[in-house]
């Protein structure tokens, strides 16, 4: 069982579909029990920061996923869920984050062009700074998956797992062990996106070193 | 680098993809959920679903094709028509809409791009306008390009981004149904207007008018069309290796 962290931000619904779709058992939720239970965990994200940090520690979620963390249960940050896994975020003011992953969230209108549109929304191409990370098994390097974002992981080279152009590189996706983030939409990239969750799905012990 | 979408755009009456000219004659099509599918398996890099129904047993058809398209493409998926309030976005977002496009709605109560915007962030509302040249001037019309309501149309686009859309979508009136090209002119105006993504529609009727769009006007992100691609006049794929070989950043 997956379990999709429900703690209030965003409609789920395609996120629950795209799981379904590869044949993934997934359940929605906001219950402590259901998410230790679980084998996986996704945490989703669309909206602000600030917001979203709140709602997770005012449901003492944060407590939960941080101690699943701990324990070595494989988790997904999806888009502004992958953002909450790191330290900070300086959108709109300078909110903590999660802390499992090295690095900070910064706007992206810092380091693209200044005719860059904002946000950084549409289907842009990944590459893989280092070696392949197990995530992206069953696709290749500039494989298109769709991003909608403002802000971007910076300072988090160590964790860096892919990067998108986008007149400056950024972060597209990050990990360490069994905590991964992706800043694209998996479930909204097509068969790419599909790929990469059914990879996150199949992942073991040996692919989360 | 950002790649130029190709946006098939569903129009559904009663739980069917319709398309006229010229916003009439309206002619009955297929399955909505079906050519979503396909159009997604072709590589459309985005669809747009207007629900142009009346009735309340339309639109609850509506919402429920809405939701079956979601269990089965995973693409963007706008949503339009009949978008009155942040709670007719709420309820398409439930649905798996990702993004969700106001047209009459935002001319009747000026104000709910702004409410939808702080709600649902800008990335998810979409300003749709259906602009025609009156006496050399863009002016927006609302009820589906029926009512002059006399407005300057780019400076509503500018307010309207202001007030947080974060995409236009431009549908020129006065070529629409006319497979002669894009308003080049019309969508040139706009994208020197605003900074946010611009999604051409109204003209196109083959390969070559979308090659001269992205080529013509670098501002443009999108291009939208109804008909031709419903009528295999134009095939996605072969539009977007066309534009590949002409060296537009397209998604393969």
């Amino acid at each position: 069982m997956i379990a999709i962290v429900d703690y209030g931000v965003g409609n789920l619904y395609s996120l629950e579909c795209s799981f379904a779709a590869i044949g993934a058992e997934v359940c929605v939720t906001a219950d402590p029990a259901e998410i230790r239970a679980a084998e996986r965990i996704i945490l989703p994200g669309v909206g602000a920061f600030e917001d979203a940090a709140a709602k997770l520690r005012a449901s003492g979620l944060d407590r939960v996923l941080l101690a699943e963390a701990a324990a070595g249960k494989p988790l997904l940050g999806i888009c502004l869920g992958m953002q909450l896994l790191f330290e900070k975020s300086y959108e709109f003011g300078e909110h903590e984050g999660l802390g499992l992953l090295p690095g900070v969230i910064r706007p992206i209108a810092d380091v693209v062009p200044k005719d860059a549109k904002i946000p950084h929304m549409g289907w842009n191409s990944l590459e893989f700074p280092g070696e392949k990370h197990p995530l992206f098994r069953y696709i290749n390097e500039g494989d298109c998956v769709y991003f909608v974002h403002s802000y971007y992981a910076a300072d988090c080279a160590a964790v860096t797992l892919a990067v998108t152009d986008y007149g400056a590189p950024l972060t597209a996706a990050a990990g360490r062990g069994n905590v991964l983030g992706c800043q694209f939409h998996p479930e909204k990239s097509g068969d790419v996106g599909l790929a990469i969750l059914r990879a996150f799905c199949e992942m073991k012990a040996g692919d989360l070193c | 680098m950002l790649r130029k979408r190709i946006i098939p755009c569903l129009d559904v009456r009663d739980g069917r993809v319709v398309k006229g000219t010229n916003f009439t004659d309206l002619r009955e099509l297929a399955s909505p959920v079906d050519l979503a599918k396909h159009y997604s398996s072709c590589g459309a890099d985005e669809l747009v679903f207007y629900d142009i129904t009346a009735s309340a047993e339309g639109r609850r058809l509506f919402t429920d094709i809405l939701r079956e398209t979601s269990r089965n493409v995973f693409i963007p998926l706008t949503v339009g028509g009949g978008i009155n309030t942040v709670e007719d976005f709420d309820r398409v977002l439930k649905c798996g809409a990702d993004k969700v496009s106001v047209n009459s709605g935002a001319i009747r109560d000026p104000a709910l791009v702004g409410e939808a915007a702080r709600l649902y962030g800008s990335q998810c509302v979409v300003l749709s306008v259906d602009i025609k040249r009156v006496d050399g001037v863009f002016r927006v019309y609302a009820k589906g390009g029926r009512e002059n309501t006399g407005m300057e149309a780019i400076g509503w686009i500018r307010r309207c981004v202001d007030a947080g859309a974060g995409e236009v979508v431009v549908n020129s009136i006065d070529t629409d149904g006319v497979k002669q090209g894009f308003d080049l002119e019309m969508l040139r105006a706009v994208c020197d207007a605003v900074q946010v993504p611009v999604i051409a529609s109204g003209g196109a009727g083959g390969i070559s008018d979308f090659i001269e769009l992205f080529r013509a006007i670098p501002g443009v992100d999108a291009g939208l069309a109804a008909s031709i691609f419903h009528f295999e006049e134009v095939r996605i794929a072969d539009l977007k290796a066309e534009m590949h070989r002409n060296g537009i950043p397209v998604r393969l």
